[in-house]
């Protein structure tokens, strides 16, 4: 997807020269409001972001709704904070998360991913070359998911008031005409449909904070979804339910559907696709991979009788190469999920009691 | 999985559950009531709802869900305890996870955090000296909790204590032991129960012999069941057909893990550390004579209990709560009055709705409606040749 910006018309070149951060761990000064938060600005996010909206630095960023309503004709807009601790794991780091996962939670709607704000609460003592690596990944994020961040705010904060780095973004995307998606549409004989392994983000966090001794790598599933989900509503226009598997995992959110459109689900133990290492990981641990958290994983429920053609799409998509149905809608038991096991039993899925895993995102 | 999947295989399942069924007819001819088998541990009462062991048996066989949760069976006043203890200056309170939620009378220990309590989670109890070691200005107590299982674990790390000469760790020494509880269950009055499947892990450190009670003395058939679906399944066999066969003997199913002796260092290791308390509180059951442990005189200096002011109230359970009634097989959990109203895994009343191996949470969760009713061929859809 091509950048969205560059039809708007807005004056962002800066006569003076781009300021320099030249200090090694951020401080106070940072987020004074002074040259030094300037430096940084425009040192590490406006170089990095690269986009005449943020270049304006003006207080806000100003697009055109003309520009907008050639994607659509409704606006989607959402928000997320990350608070991932260790902020660098395998697979990703806490600027991946903070596009892709904003990106994802518009693109559930079927919306076109646009336009992110970022804004950043940094904690004194803050080594800079770690901002800039995240920072990196943020921009990496952005392209591959075919955004622009153009708004963004920093604050600093006294040592121990927050740990490292705390990222908020927030983000417009607009719903192509005729699009309806929600939680309540699921009916019985729909299919439902996973774009790969489930609980990647959970286990690679987990083995990252490196408390269990395990020596084996699972990286995170953390991907922007947004061009899935555009391939994914090109095979069938008509997809009822899309949401993103993260805290919670896929048990939480077919629990949602299951409630919303007073349906039952049926899931099958031998049709979900988790990794081995995966697997073993719950085992040694006695937790659940339907419960473990994604960060690249939607779950879709479809007609029954489009799901091949969906799921033959997603394939061809590099972040749905794993697609597989998992399962089907039915009538009964109303607002319950059923997980027929691979041993040949049957048990209620329910939602999540108490947090499995803290600051996973 | 390798190693996991062979204990799992759908076909060898079938297979049993038949033979199950064939024996249990038989020996239902004579009797006019189911036969009740009860796993001691709730890591057994654990794995029956995960994998719906139950729809593989006949209605004649029932499983009673026994005391083997130790976070079930722990008392509010313990609990009390716990967060009187963290709350103190300078102290860091350490505990695996999943005491975290237990209610005490007032807050339970996740609470207690929230509150400014220092207050950690750890994985093993040699993390807790890795903390004292790390933090020499700080007092870390470690919240010992579990059977036999985790006795030995507990034991080494005071004795590691000893040997390096730390002395700002100490244990708060709730360990329990089941073989007082199962003969108090043997000896009450409504028993009614046919046999047992015995702890896989307790026994891994005990052995099989500390069981020859239940059979010579009370005639019970109990056989050592290690925790995978085929494990329970095939353990209930051997239950049956010494039911059949007119046994009642101590037979180990797990003998790829437990050994008829257990693990002599473990024992030697708990031996050393600890002593049998007269008696200890069980939440649902009440005061059992020698149940507990504590940490012996020559370790005193590790002792949370000697080295801090510990309240050690006692509060009793809720009245409303039926877990005793529940963990003598009498009712089912859903037959419990506060069952899923005022009791329920978000604000558990009952010590059975803690933790995810108690038999009411497992009620809660996995069994909320009646499985046997679900429809199993549902409409055709264009998914079902997949599944």
């Amino acid at each position: 997807m091509s950048s969205h910006t560059n039809s708007t018309t807005t004056s962002g070149h800066a006569k003076r020269p781009r300021g320099k951060l030249r200090d090694s761990h951020i401080n106070l000064s940072h987020g004074s409001g002074g040259k030094a938060m300037r430096d940084l600005i425009e040192d590490v996010f406006v170089s990095a972001f690269d986009n005449p909206l943020l270049a304006a630095l003006e207080d806000q960023a100003v697009f055109s709704l003309a520009d907008l309503a050639r994607h659509g004709d409704r606006l989607a807009f959402t928000t997320d904070t990350f608070v991932v601790d260790p902020l660098f794991f395998p697979g990703g780091d806490i600027g991946t998360l903070a596009v892709a996962g904003t990106v994802n939670d518009l693109a559930m709607s079927g919306a076109v991913p646009l336009f992110l704000s970022c804004g950043m609460v940094l904690e004194e003592g803050l080594s800079a070359d770690v901002l800039r690596q995240v920072v990196a990944s943020m921009k990496r994020t952005a392209q591959q998911a075919g955004v622009s961040i153009v708004t963004g705010d920093t604050k600093v904060v006294e040592r121990g008031a927050a740990d490292k780095l705390f990222i908020n973004t927030a983000g417009v995307g607009v719903v192509p005409k005729g699009i309806s998606i929600s939680a309540q549409n699921a009916r019985p004989g729909d299919a439902v449909i996973v774009n790969g392994h489930l609980g990647d983000h959970g286990t690679a966090i987990l083995i990252a904070r490196n408390e269990l001794g395990v020596e084996c790598q699972v990286p995170s599933d953390c991907q922007p979804l947004g061009t899935l989900v555009a391939a994914m509503l090109a095979a069938c226009p008509e997809i009822h339910c899309l949401r993103d598997a993260t805290r919670g995992g896929l048990a939480t959110v077919l629990n949602e559907f299951a409630e919303s459109s007073n349906v039952g689900i049926r899931i099958h133990e031998s049709m979900l696709p988790i990794r081995e290492e995966v697997k073993g990981a719950c085992e040694i641990l006695g937790l659940d991979p339907l419960y473990l958290a994604n960060e690249g994983k939607l779950v879709a429920i479809v007609p029954g009788a489009s799901a091949a053609r969906v799921v033959a799409a997603m394939r061809q998509h590099p972040a749905g190469e794993h697609a597989a149905i998992i399962g089907e809608v039915t009538a009964t038991p109303p607002g319950s999920v059923v997980l027929h096991t691979a041993f040949g039993g049957q048990r209620i899925v329910d939602m999540l009691v108490g947090e499995q895993l803290p600051r996973i995102c | 999985m390798k190693y996991v999947d062979e204990f799992r295989n759908p076909e060898q399942a079938q297979a049993l559950s038949r033979q199950i069924r064939e024996l249990a007819a038989r020996i239902g001819r004579t009797r006019t009531r189911p036969l009740q088998i009860m796993e001691v541990c709730g890591g057994h009462t654990h794995s029956i709802f995960r994998y719906g062991i139950t729809q593989f048996l006949p209605e004649e066989v029932e499983f009673v869900h026994g005391p083997g949760c130790p976070v079930c069976v722990l008392p509010m006043g313990r609990v009390d305890d716990c967060v009187a203890l963290a709350e103190q200056p300078h102290v860091i309170f350490t505990t695996f996870g999943d005491a975290m939620r237990v209610p005490g009378s007032k807050k339970s220990l996740l609470k207690a955090k929230a509150d400014g309590a220092d207050v950690r989670m750890v994985y093993s109890p040699l993390d807790a000296l890795k903390l004292a070691k790390d933090n020499p200005a700080r007092e870390v107590i470690f919240f010992g909790l579990g059977f036999e299982t985790t006795m030995p674990s507990t034991a080494m790390t005071v004795l590691q204590a000893k040997a390096e000469g730390i002395n700002n760790f100490s244990l708060f020494c709730n360990h329990i032991t089941i073989i007082p509880t199962l003969r108090a269950i043997l000896d009450s009055p409504e028993l009614s129960l046919d046999g047992f499947l015995g702890p896989g892990h307790v026994s891994m450190v005990i052995g099989t012999r500390p069981y020859e009670f239940i059979a010579r003395d009370f005639r019970k058939p109990i056989v050592i069941s290690g925790f995978e679906p085929l494990d329970v399944l095939h353990s209930v066999w051997m239950v049956l057909k010494q039911i059949d066969e007119g046994r009642a003997e101590v037979e180990n199913q797990y003998g790829r893990i437990v050994p008829r002796d257990g693990n002599p260092e473990a024992l030697n290791a708990v031996q050393e550390v600890f002593e049998v308390r007269e008696f200890f509180e069980w939440r649902g059951l009440g005061s059992i004579d020698h149940s507990g442990v504590r940490v012996r005189e020559a370790y005193a200096q590790f002792d949370a209990e000697r080295k801090f002011h510990v309240p050690n109230l006692k509060i009793a359970d809720p009245k409303s709560c039926q877990c005793g009634d529940v963990l003598k097989g009498l009712i089912k959990p859903q037959q419990c009055k506060v069952f899923r109203k005022e009791c329920s895994p978000e604000t558990p009343l009952g010590a059975l709705m803690v933790s995810t191996e108690g038999a009411c949470a497992a009620y809660y969760n996995y069994a909320r409606i009646d499985i046997s009713n679900l429809e199993t061929h549902p409409e055709k859809t264009a998914t079902g040749k997949t599944a």
